[in-house]
């Protein structure tokens, strides 16, 4: 009977009734909407379900093959971990039914098999995520949140002009292989590089993320950035120039995560830093190349959500988030610290953890292809990586110079979601075989050889001794209390001067007000 | 003290563990430890004492 649903519509139908109940149903109700939409996941026969005439075309909610199923799967898992999460909050019910709607809508977008469908799914993840950032309901998350739409806004334009334009070429919504022939393609592929980070239009991520709730942070780095790696794996595979846009994206936010002082911020540039290790693999296109991009895709929402956790975690004690102000945690939250530890480890790719056994598919994949200098861009942002990432996140939060700060563990339902990420982020490393019978296409790959990982353990370990050599020798620098200049720039400021000019030039208001105040707590 | 052991275990475990590089620099001896430590200092030198002297602005800047 239950399979009659489809996944997304018993979330988002689902999260309508979260504000009438109470209690322990509330919370039972919440945490069994995910388990239900996975089970359907499962079940579901390969084919097409679910489809709706409209006008003159057939919407499709229902394409199930082996690389939706696989992002279902993703969707829900994270969604019950994010839900176990934020039990906590209990007069949160709005924010409650925008992690609900993002995450069904996510799951939406990836079951769609017309293009359609995906866009209006796409418009409710864009909504429900803007929503997710003003729950903070701070000034600063206002206008990151107000930014985060517009700029979305414009990447949804985009893809909705690409989406006309092709469909009026090939006379069919089918969402399948577009590849890159005409000037559709050009804007569907602009539309989801907004979605997806691509250098110069990625501002909007280590903007918006780090303005959000703890809680809602944990959502909003899972959803827009993999469906957007979903939608390219599905329209863009072997798309060469993905490669060089990905191999950018590996790079360039490694240097910024590098000196930022906020850690969610930190953590924000390492999404992007993620996801282009999965737009490399889908613009390679082999069949290991997509694997792997959709393996990691995987393994890194759920290490990335547990170091969201982690770090949400030290800032629901401690109300801060900065490296200026943490340190020395260790001693009174020693369970998040591991926790830290074993999503540090995962993202870094130590073998035995889940990072290794996806990223070596990517770099393998490279390494088939003969590529040689995406290859060492590749290793080169490992280490950086592990810069950020697997010292950075850590050192900083719990260990480094002591902050004074004396607190305790976070909540049960924290601890809990955070252990069950911990877990899989071991599980997955030490059995990647589990992970590798639910990919796409056929699997062979062995990533435990004995040169593999010893060449994962001298990169990774001597970058470590690095870092302890400049620490001793004090060459390493110390954070500031700065922000950093990020292709933001130009709308934040060009915004501003518009705005001033406009006013000088055509308007009757003269006093340069370009700020406003939020109206009713951003709802 | 064991994680210098540890790191002359991994450079002496170079010769004794059999290799298939793709790639002619992978064949070298230690090449991955040379460029991790490289690459690690590169990362630390490049964006503290260049980027963030041309990119840090106050706290404030965009609260005018």
């Amino acid at each position: 009977m239950i399979n009659n649903i489809p996944p997304a519509a018993i979330l988002i139908i689902g999260a309508c009734l979260i504000p009438f109940l109470k209690g322990r149903v509330k919370a039972t109700y919440m945490l069994l909407l995910p388990v239900i939409g996975f089970f359907v996941v499962a079940s579901v026969p390969e084919g097409i379900h679910w489809t709706v005439g409209f006008l003159d075309y057939e919407l499709i909610f229902g394409r199930v093959d082996p690389l939706s199923r696989f992002f279902g799967y993703m969707f829900t898992i994270i969604s019950f971990i994010g839900t176990l999460y934020a039990l906590h909050l209990k007069n949160e019910d709005r924010q409650h039914v925008a992690a609900f709607l993002a995450a069904g809508s996510a799951i939406g977008a990836v079951f769609a098999g017309d293009l359609l469908s995906l866009f209006v799914f796409l418009e409710i993840l864009m909504i429900a995520s803007t929503y997710l950032i003003w729950a903070r309901r701070t000034q600063a998350s206002y206008t990151a949140g107000l930014r985060y739409l517009l700029v979305h806004l414009f990447g949804g334009l985009c893809l909705l002009t690409g989406i006309v334009i092709h469909v009026h070429q090939v006379g069919s919504i089918e969402f399948g292989v577009i590849g890159l022939n005409g000037l559709g393609s050009y804007f569907i592929l602009l539309g989801f590089g907004v979605n997806c980070a691509f250098p110069i239009l990625h501002a909007w991520l280590p903007d918006a993320y780090p303005e959000s709730t703890i809680t809602g942070t944990v959502f909003l780095g899972v959803f827009t950035t993999k469906v957007a790696v979903y939608c390219l794996a599905r329209s863009f595979p072997g798309t060469e120039i993905l490669i060089w846009v990905g191999a950018t994206m590996t790079v360039l936010p490694i240097f910024y995560a590098a000196i930022e002082n906020d850690l969610r911020k930190v953590l924000s540039y390492s999404i992007m830093n993620q996801v282009g290790f999965m737009v490399v693999g889908i613009g390679i296109g082999t069949t290991l190349a997509l694997n792997g991009a959709v393996a990691h895709a995987f393994n890194n929402v759920i290490f990335k959500a547990l170091l969201f956790m982690s770090v949400g975690a030290v800032m629901y004690q401690t109300g801060k988030s900065k490296c200026t102000d943490l340190g020395g945690l260790y001693r009174t939250m020693p369970l998040t610290t591991v926790f830290c530890i074993i999503g540090a480890a995962s993202i870094s790719g130590f073998p035995l953890f889940s990072g290794f056994i996806s990223k070596s598919m990517i770099l393998g994949a490279s390494t088939q292809e003969g590529m040689g200098v995406l290859w060492l861009v590749l290793v080169f942002a490992t280490a950086g990586v592990l810069h950020h990432a697997g010292i950075k996140i850590p050192y900083h939060a719990f260990f480094a110079h002591d902050s004074g700060i004396r607190t305790q563990e976070p909540p049960l339902n924290m601890l809990l979601a955070m252990g069950i990420a911990a877990f899989l982020c071991v599980f997955i490393g030490i059995f990647p075989s589990a992970l590798y019978s639910i990919l796409p296409y056929p699997v062979d790959f062995q990533p435990y050889t004995a040169a593999h990982v010893l060449d994962t353990f001298q990169l990774l370990s001597f970058a470590g001794f690095a870092f302890c050599l400049l620490i001793l020798a004090g060459l390493h620098p110390v954070e500031w209390r700065v922000i950093l200049l990020d292709a933001d720039w130009f709308y934040r400021k060009g915004g501003k001067l518009f705005v001033r000019l406009a006013n000088r030039f055509v308007g009757t208001d003269r006093t340069d007000r370009t700020d406003q105040k939020p109206e009713s707590e951003g709802g | 003290m064991g994680f210098y052991i540890f790191l002359a275990a991994l450079i002496l475990a170079d010769f004794f563990v059999p290799k298939h590089p793709f790639f002619s620099w992978e064949g070298y001896p230690s090449f991955y430890a040379a460029y991790g430590f490289v690459g690690y200092v590169t990362i630390v030198f490049v964006s503290s004492y260049i980027l963030r002297k041309l990119l840090r602005r106050k706290e404030d800047y965009y609260d005018d």
